[in-house]
């Protein structure tokens, strides 16, 4: 076990390393590179420009700025924003809970929704259920996600007025139940996709499952049909859908700025955004790499879970 | 004809023709991927003629007929804040958007075989590395990259195709990889390899015709995604710049009038999901068509 996440660990610190290269090729390809800032000053001159590319080290090679920059990035000096001075890493955690809440949300909401469908399709293969939620799977892949919101605002906040076109909570109210309220529309928009492949996964490993010895044995044994599908075929079925999670978080993170864009949620997609109106690159490169970070983190979490559970793969 | 007939060399465009339709009859079964044909010509057709049928052009603008509920007069899908008719913007717009579409899938996907097919090949230290950046390039959600590389660059239809081929091309490497690797054993590579065939030309000519079908599978559902990619960076007014349309800039500004002229968000979204949704379908179809496996089940 110890041995199979020391190698998931190192793997993970390769595609870190990977992923800061891409990242800093990303911050280099800024036109002016990190000094296209300074570039917009009225009465810049050549001279001052080359004294400030001089004082923040950029006339230096690139492989030794890279390796400047992924030091400073280690000891969590991550930049300063342009447009109120704060560390960048300061700010993105003050944006990271309401990102993490509707995440989650609509990760519980999807996983439920998902494992439901994925399972009856399974079980009734071939019926009009199993139908209607293939195709209906596959249209909800297809529907972008931001149109999707509009269009749950239209029905649901401004013709039916049931609930809150946007914003996390009501300024002055802020109870448990204003949450609530203002949460629903905009994780049920994000779950949509979520919901989508999870049946998939979940309906072609519970396939996979039922038709293996230990649930006849299960059944031969007289259980009922109910207790046989929650503990010998969910639990089953359940463990390549961890992996699954870790899989789709760059996904749901992608798709949570998009929501967020369209409800206003106070997150890190709307920073993302906000930022790249504003020409802030140290916050927009922060919020690319924490984004990445996070993914990494989240699968090499699933995958140690997933060698926890099952004894196949930390000894295959 | 009489009934005894002599083998001819006829036989053997008989056989290929044969072949060929029972990949067609696949298809043709599978029937949401033959609405997904029907959908996609009607669109093609709609954009590419239906703006010399309409009587408005689609930077016309005419303050008088702002918002404009469609059915009003010639304006079958009403008008936008400007009065500017809201078919022929859609059309035009669907011009660009297919075309970015199918682009960035040719891009993407040839950047993806090639990476696929020297990844599987090489193997060893070269596929690991190759694969790893693959992966890396996984790790980000891709509207993040999109937007930051939009943001960096000059945004044109043709800067706005390239990034959105370089934030796709990962699902066809992987495949493409994975393909490869389970054929590069087998006895023809192998007799390639000992005739003196050079590299390049045992990857082009031996491994990849074997690979075409997962690739075309990929690329078609790669056009769905770059279609809705293209939706999110323009939406977010990052992609296609006004005034040229697309159906994602089109949908830019109607969050703002969403109470008041629900049609400006209402048309061009159902345009945008008619159109993934086909690809997606004929996708479906052409993974079960051009799985021989498929007709043993």
């Amino acid at each position: 076990m110890l041995s199979y996440i020391v190698s998931r660990l190192l793997q993970s610190l390769v595609l870190l390393l990977l992923v800061s290269i891409i990242g800093f090729a990303v911050l280099n390809l800024a036109p002016g590179g990190p000094l296209s800032q300074y570039a917009l000053t009225p009465g810049m001159t050549q001279e001052t420009m080359d004294r400030i590319a001089h004082q923040m080290g950029l006339d230096r090679p690139l492989p030794i700025q890279y390796l400047d920059w992924i030091w400073r990035l280690l000891q969590g000096d991550w930049g300063k924003s342009y447009r109120d001075q704060l560390p960048v890493l300061q700010i993105i955690s003050s944006h990271l809970f309401a990102t993490l809440l509707l995440m989650g949300t609509s990760m519980v909401i999807s996983i439920a929704v998902g494992t439901w469908i994925g399972v009856r399709g399974a079980t009734k293969r071939y019926s009009i259920f199993d139908y209607t939620a293939t195709v209906g799977a596959m249209v909800a892949l297809s529907i972008p996600t931001f149109w999707f919101g509009l269009v749950a605002i239209y029905v649901f906040a401004l013709r039916l007025k049931w609930l809150p076109a946007g914003n996390m909570y009501t300024v002055g109210d802020g109870s448990f139940m204003d949450y609530a309220t203002h949460l629903i529309l905009p994780s049920l928009v994000l779950a949509l996709v979520d919901i989508a492949v999870w049946s998939r996964y979940m309906r072609t490993a519970t396939l996979d499952v039922i038709n293996q010895d230990f649930v006849r044995t299960a059944r031969a044994k007289g259980l009922s049909e109910r207790a046989v599908l929650m503990t010998h075929v969910l639990r089953n079925a359940l463990i390549p859908m961890i992996t699954l999670a870790g899989l789709q978080l760059p996904t749901i993170l992608g798709g949570a700025l998009v929501t967020e864009t369209v409800f206003t949620w106070p997150g890190m997609g709307r920073l993302f955004l906000d930022s790249l109106g504003y020409h802030d690159y140290p916050v927009v490169m922060g919020l690319l790499m924490f984004s990445a970070i996070l993914v990494l983190v989240g699968s090499l979490i699933a995958d140690i879970l997933v060698a926890f559970v099952d004894p196949r793969v930390r000894l295959g | 004809m009489s009934s005894v007939t002599i083998p001819s060399p006829a036989t053997a465009s008989e056989e290929t023709h044969w072949w060929k339709s029972r990949t067609l009859r696949r298809f043709m079964r599978h029937r949401l991927a033959v609405i997904g044909v029907a959908m996609i010509t009607i669109l093609v057709l709609s954009c590419v003629f239906g703006p010399y049928l309409l009587p408005y052009d689609e930077l016309f603008i005419d303050l008088r007929a702002r918002f404009a509920p469609p059915l009003t007069g010639y304006h079958i899908f009403g008008t936008d804040p400007l009065g500017r008719d809201i078919a022929a913007r859609l059309f035009n717009a669907g011009r660009i958007s297919l075309l970015v579409g199918f682009f960035a899938m040719l891009m993407s996907t040839a950047l993806g075989t090639l990476i696929g097919i020297i990844a599987g090949y090489r193997g060893g230290l070269t596929g690991a590395i190759l694969m790893r950046i693959v992966d890396a390039f996984l790790s980000f959600p891709s509207i993040f990259l999109l937007l930051a590389l939009a943001a960096f660059i000059k945004p044109s239809p043709f800067m706005i195709t390239v990034i959105i081929a370089l934030t796709s091309w990962m699902e066809v490497a992987r495949i493409v990889n994975a393909e490869i690797r389970s054929i590069r054993e087998r006895d023809f590579v192998l007799a390639a390899r000992s005739l003196g065939y050079r590299n390049s030309t045992i990857m082009l000519k031996e491994l990849l015709p074997n690979a075409i079908g997962p690739i075309i599978v990929a690329g078609t559902l790669t056009v769905a995604r770059a279609i809705l990619l293209e939706a999110y960076v323009s939406f977010l007014g990052y992609g296609i710049q006004p005034p040229l349309p697309s159906w994602g800039n089109m949908l830019n500004g109607a969050q703002q009038y969403l109470d008041r002229a629900p049609w400006l968000a209402i048309v061009p979204g159902v345009a945008i999901t008619l159109a993934v949704t086909s690809f997606n379908f004929i996708g479906d179809g052409l993974r079960d068509a051009l799985d021989a496996r498929s007709d043993l089940e």
